[in-house]
């Protein structure tokens, strides 16, 4: 093993602490007493802004819209992109290509561009905006991460698994629930993780298909227009960090733990 | 196509005008068979021949285009794999990877909704027959191919097929454990008195282990019988050929060497190599022929040598024989009865 020359040494330094010397900023005027901009440094400190964010009903609102949200689009997509890609991934039929490319797709589009589609689309069924509408928005992108996960998890499934598992005795559905799931599990929760994740902090798609709620993300925008309390998006963004991190890390030992004995025959 | 008298016994496996397409490739093409009750057959034949989709016609896996297929004289035409009283082993065992041992030999029996405590029991029981209790906790990827391959074999059996199938059982271990793991199959399948069908590709195999062999080639069952006749008597120029390669003789070349005038064949073992000025043996044939080329097999070596007349024969010749080598002449002795003459054209 070479050892690393100290330029390349100090390089990705540098490039560690440009990604996260911006956290610190944001953990460090959550305590600032200045409320109307972010001056350096803080002029004091204090813990008053927790207080603050704990009295405010709207954050509470704009949090629980936010979970729900992502919640339900993550379920969706969950359900759906799995079954999407229990039949494209080894089926032979006319037209798979094609119908695997439309699924990638609105991943790969703007999101200002499904936004307007969905506002225009939402339109012209007239139907109101609401949850729902935001949840079918989100779930547009969610569908696609899951369903890259399963495909390529199903994909290194032996078929044999599936005859062996028919063969042996168990219909569709036992053979799903013994077999498939099992091994494609941590593939789900993956993409599971990752498209609640991506719901939860999504600006774009949320603008055009919400009517007046608003979640965190739309809150957090909204509220830096404003000139007072700003340490107060502060405090929410850490508490988002901390939300966010906790299932991150249970997941990345899980995987960690399910690879280790589904891949160690491989 | 009714046979004259009723057959006595009711066939394990009945295939009756059988075909099975994939797009323009007929995969199994008008194929008759049955399969007795307690028999060890082989389905033999080169990769593309059909045979494995046969199996898996049996199985399940796959559905007929045409014809009939019959399980103990139960018709199974669009039964699926979970319905039919057979079971596979898998040519890469299909073990379940996040399933120990004994959950992957038990699993037939869960989905059965067999208890836990019963359950285990004949798991354990199972495991022991193929002779690997005490690895119910371990792992498959914790297993060599040969365990795999028991373990494989004990789920398969726990369950009680009627019909066990082998999809190249022997074909990823090396020769050592090939041998032992073929005496075993043949041992395990006359202590339980079941009917196995084995597909290979490997003739040794199928004539060492089987009761009877087919030999399938291009979607047809070209001979179906007990090895002994498939090996000494084969009914085309490809059984000749494919099982144990033998020379293929023109019916003017069968003349010359003193046999019926119709095409035939002739084993490379039954072809003896005469000392200089050894007498010919009584009935036999002589051919003066020259070496193109020798390899050497362990116990034989393979000749192939060319008459005046331009006839190319390849003789197996014990490995001790001096005075063997490419480019000179030796003395070749075909006895009678040894050139046998066949019937197609394939």
């Amino acid at each position: 093993m070479t050892r690393a020359p100290l330029s390349l040494k100090i390089a990705a330094l540098a490039g560690l602490a440009f990604l996260h010397i911006p956290l610190l900023f944001i953990l460090l005027y959550c305590f600032t007493t200045e409320e109307k901009s972010y001056a350096f440094p803080p002029p004091g400190f204090t813990l008053k802004w927790f207080g603050v964010v704990w009295g405010r009903a709207d954050i509470w609102a704009a949090v629980g819209l936010s979970l729900k949200v992502a919640s339900i689009a993550t379920l969706l997509a969950l359900v759906l992109g799995t079954l999407a890609a229990g039949a494209l991934a080894r089926a032979r039929f006319f037209g798979r290509e094609p119908i695997s490319l439309l699924f990638v797709l609105p991943i790969a589009l703007p999101g200002i561009v499904t936004g307007i589609a969905l506002r225009q689309a939402f339109g012209l069924m007239e139907i109101p905006f609401s949850v729902w509408t935001i949840v079918l928005g989100h779930a547009t992108f969610c569908i696609v991460v899951v369903y890259n996960n399963a495909v390529a998890r199903l994909r290194r499934l032996s078929p044999s698994l599936i005859e062996a598992s028919m063969d042996l005795g168990a219909d569709a559905f036992q053979t799903f629930r013994l077999v498939v799931l099992p091994n494609i599990g941590t593939a789900l929760l993956a993409g599971g993780m990752l498209a609640f994740a991506l719901s939860f902090d999504e600006v774009i798609v949320t603008t055009f298909t919400a009517g007046q709620q608003s979640t965190l993300p739309i809150w957090m925008l909204s509220e830096l227009i404003r000139p007072r309390q700003r340490p107060v998006t502060n405090v929410v963004a850490v508490l988002v960090i901390l939300v966010t991190f906790l299932p991150i890390l249970a997941a990345y030992y899980l995987t960690r733990h399910g690879e280790a004995v589904a891949g160690s025959g491989k | 196509m009714h046979a004259h008298a009723a057959p006595l016994v009711l066939p394990a496996v009945r295939f009756a005008g059988v075909v099975r397409h994939f797009g323009a490739v007929r995969a199994v093409d008008g194929v008759d068979l049955a399969i007795a009750p307690g028999e060890f057959f082989a389905m033999l034949g080169p990769s593309g021949s059909g045979k494995t989709t046969c199996l898996r016609l049996i199985a399940g896996f796959e559905q007929p285009d045409d014809g009939h297929i019959e399980i103990f004289g139960e018709t199974v035409e669009g039964l699926p794999p979970y319905r039919r009283a057979v079971n596979t082993v898998f040519q890469d065992y299909a073990l379940f990877p996040h399933l120990s041992v004994g959950e992957n030999v038990a699993y037939g029996l869960r989905v059965r909704g067999i208890g836990r405590a019963d359950r285990d029991r004949m798991a354990r029981e199972a495991l022991a027959m193929v002779k690997l209790s005490g690895m119910e906790t371990r792992r498959p990827a914790q297993l060599s191919g040969g365990q795999r391959q028991r373990v494989a074999l004990a789920r398969a059996l726990v369950v009680r097929p009627k019909v066990l199938l082998l999809d190249e059982p022997l074909g990823a271990l090396d020769l050592k454990l090939r041998e032992e793991m073929q005496s075993e199959l043949k041992g395990l399948q006359r202590a339980l008195g079941l009917t196995f069908v084995f597909v290979t590709h490997d003739q040794s195999e199928a004539l060492s282990m089987a009761d009877r062999v087919a030999v399938f080639n291009e979607g047809r069952i070209v001979q179906v019988g007990p090895p002994e006749e498939v090996y000494e008597r084969p009914a085309t120029r490809f059984v000749a050929r494919f099982v144990g390669s033998a020379n293929v003789l023109e019916a003017r070349e069968a003349l010359a060497l003193g046999a019926p005038a119709r095409p035939s064949s002739l084993r490379p073992e039954k072809i003896v190599l005469l000392a200089p000025g050894a007498p010919v043996p009584e009935g036999a044939a002589l051919v003066e022929a020259r070496v193109t080329d020798v390899s050497y097999q362990g116990p034989v070596r393979r000749v192939s040598a060319v008459t005046g007349e331009g006839l190319a024969l390849t003789a197996a010749v014990p490995a001790t024989a001096s005075g063997v080598m490419a480019g000179a002449t030796v003395r070749l002795a075909v006895p009678a009865g040894a050139v046998r003459p066949m019937g197609g054209e394939q």
